[in-house]
């Protein structure tokens, strides 16, 4: 399995290859638009992340000591971003995503994203992956002693 | 210059664009296409110019000094008033009371009107597209008093129900606020008439004019309002100043609001009494640079004249909107007979937030989401709009480039 940071670097790569912000949206959308990201069970208001505008879904779960992460949203472009942010994260233990820096979204220009001010609830998206894993951690730990 | 409109009396965009320096920035490459005037509206030149002079040549606190720099400043401060009073046809110069906004406007007299006339079993009247400022504020004064709001419904074209308000204001209703024009609809409502029913009643009637002020004339004594509130930034002047205008005898009446410096005329432990308006309503030192670029912007205003600034808008609302109706699967939100230069629109199968953000990628400012409106969101069952609201400077041209810029959007996201 590659890390974290060998599969932003990845990402990196994949979008150094784009010439405009043109062909940037088109594949993020389709990205959106391909993945089935989250169960229609898991789409309720207790998995909702609240942003101003676009709905952002989550849901995780402990497999192997691994959190796998899975999102859905009703913004196709802000789907897409959760799709890259799935193939970022998901997969790796608690630690690792705690230690996570995410710097791929600054280098392929999609930090706007990010930003507190877009609402889109990516934001607090993150913040809730941060906070899943840190509780599975306190799992892990748990069981250990 | 756009000196020469007023004397000429011929409106020219392209004139008026020239005033307004921002205007000339690219957007990701593109000349910027700014379509979201109804959040905030550019600056042009002589306000940027005003409040440039004012700090460099004439700043000193107001109201206090005896010194000669202190009384410019206060003069400067007191001659944005009188322009303020005559713009909206104010009966008196202290009737005109600056604020930071409009939501401060209405959080001022929803505070004091509400704590010196509300109590249990009193009614708020609002109606259904309101700005959640014209909300929010009474909620909290009724809860504080214990009085009830009630909100006037809204049809399907987003027009106020008439009927509907002529039966709530025969309840115990205390105040009724509503907006001149919906920022997310377009609306505008018949202001006149409706103090006309309210006033048949004894109901003060106070008018969020943030969207209506810098479109088209407002006499605040001819539409007979107890209270108008208004904000600075729509209007081509700065951010941070905006006006609560009251009736003398409703104003006299009321509490302050905010304690401490200038609006007190005599400070003991024991008891404090109050200064005279409008001062008794402006505490601390207030925004005089910002009361300078407000002054500027009212003369540019002027200079244009509001009617040819209605005239230009009309004709971009008619046109953007036969534009948009052409597209398919577009819904257009609030198709009132009498609307403002605004359109909010979603398109079928796409999200308001997907339109906005490849908009912006083609140099194009629109805004996206509930507009502080989120009743009207709920009403119509939509998450959002996209929102493109125009000034004095939009022209027809970029009017095209949006209607092509939601086509190629959709075409990406469907």
């Amino acid at each position: 399995m590659e890390s974290i940071n060998q599969i932003q670097d990845a990402i990196i790569e994949e979008f150094s290859f784009f010439g405009d912000w043109l062909e940037k949206y088109e594949y993020i959308i389709e990205l959106g638009k391909d993945l089935p990201l989250i169960d229609e069970q898991y789409k309720t208001e207790d998995y909702l992340v609240r942003g101003c505008q676009s709905k952002v879904w989550l849901h995780a779960n402990l497999e192997d000591g691994k959190v796998v992460f899975k999102a859905d949203s009703d913004a196709v472009i802000t789907k897409g971003i959760i799709a890259l942010l799935i193939r970022v994260l998901s997969g790796h233990s608690p630690q690792e995503i705690l230690d996570a820096d995410l710097y791929f979204l600054d280098k392929i220009g999609l930090k706007e994203h990010l930003s507190p001010t877009r609402a889109n609830g990516l934001v607090s998206m993150l913040k809730q992956m941060k906070l899943y894993a840190l509780a599975f951690q306190k799992q892990l730990t748990g069981k250990n002693e | 210059m756009s000196g020469n409109l007023a004397t000429t009396g011929v409106f020219d965009v392209e004139a008026v664009r020239k005033d307004f320096p921002i205007l000339q920035r690219e957007m990701n490459g593109q000349p910027l296409c700014f379509l979201d005037t109804a959040a905030s509206s550019q600056k042009p030149l002589p306000v940027l110019q005003a409040m440039d002079n004012y700090y460099r040549q004439h700043h000193a606190n107001v109201h206090r000094g005896v010194y000669q720099l202190s009384q410019e400043a206060t003069d400067m401060f007191e001659a944005a008033r009188k322009a303020v009073q005559r713009f909206i046809g104010a009966r008196e110069e202290h009737e005109v009371i600056f604020t930071r906004g409009t939501t401060e406007s209405i959080n001022l007299v929803a505070s004091s009107f509400g704590s010196a006339f509300l109590k249990p079993g009193d009614e708020v009247l609002i109606t259904w597209m309101e700005h959640h400022s014209n909300i929010v504020p009474w909620q909290l004064i009724c809860e504080r008093t214990g009085a009830t709001l009630r909100v006037v419904p809204i049809s399907d074209e987003g027009e106020l129900d008439m009927d509907a308000l002529g039966q709530y204001l025969q309840g115990p209703v205390k105040i009724l606020a509503l907006t001149h024009v919906s920022n997310t609809l377009g609306t505008i409502n018949p202001i006149r008439e409706i103090v006309k029913m309210a006033h048949q009643y004894g109901i003060p009637v106070l008018v969020d004019g943030a969207q209506a002020v810098p479109h088209s004339p407002v006499n605040v004594s001819e539409l007979d309002v107890d209270f108008y509130a208004f904000s600075g930034h729509k209007m081509y002047g700065p951010t941070g100043i905006g006006i609560l205008f009251g009736k003398t005898a409703w104003l006299e009446k009321m509490p302050p609001y905010h304690g401490g410096g200038e609006m007190i005329s005599r400070v003991t432990f024991e008891k404090t009494t109050y200064n005279e308006l409008p001062f008794k309503f402006e505490a601390g030192t207030p925004d005089i640079a910002g009361s300078v670029g407000l002054h500027a912007a009212i003369e540019y205003l002027q200079g244009i004249g509001l009617n040819n600034i209605a005239e230009h808008e009309n004709e971009l609302l008619k046109y953007g909107t036969e534009l948009l109706r052409e597209i398919p699967g577009l819904r257009l939100i609030g198709n009132a007979s009498n609307k403002a230069g605004l359109l909010s629109f979603v398109v079928e199968g796409t999200h308001p937030y997907d339109i906005g953000t490849l908009l912006d990628k083609m140099g194009i400012a629109v805004r996206t989401g509930h507009h502080c409106t989120e009743p009207i969101m709920d009403r119509f069952g939509i998450p959002g709009t996209v929102r493109a609201s125009f000034g004095m400077y939009t022209t027809k041209a970029e009017l095209d480039r949006l209607a092509a810029g939601i086509k190629r959007a959709v075409k990406l996201l469907l």
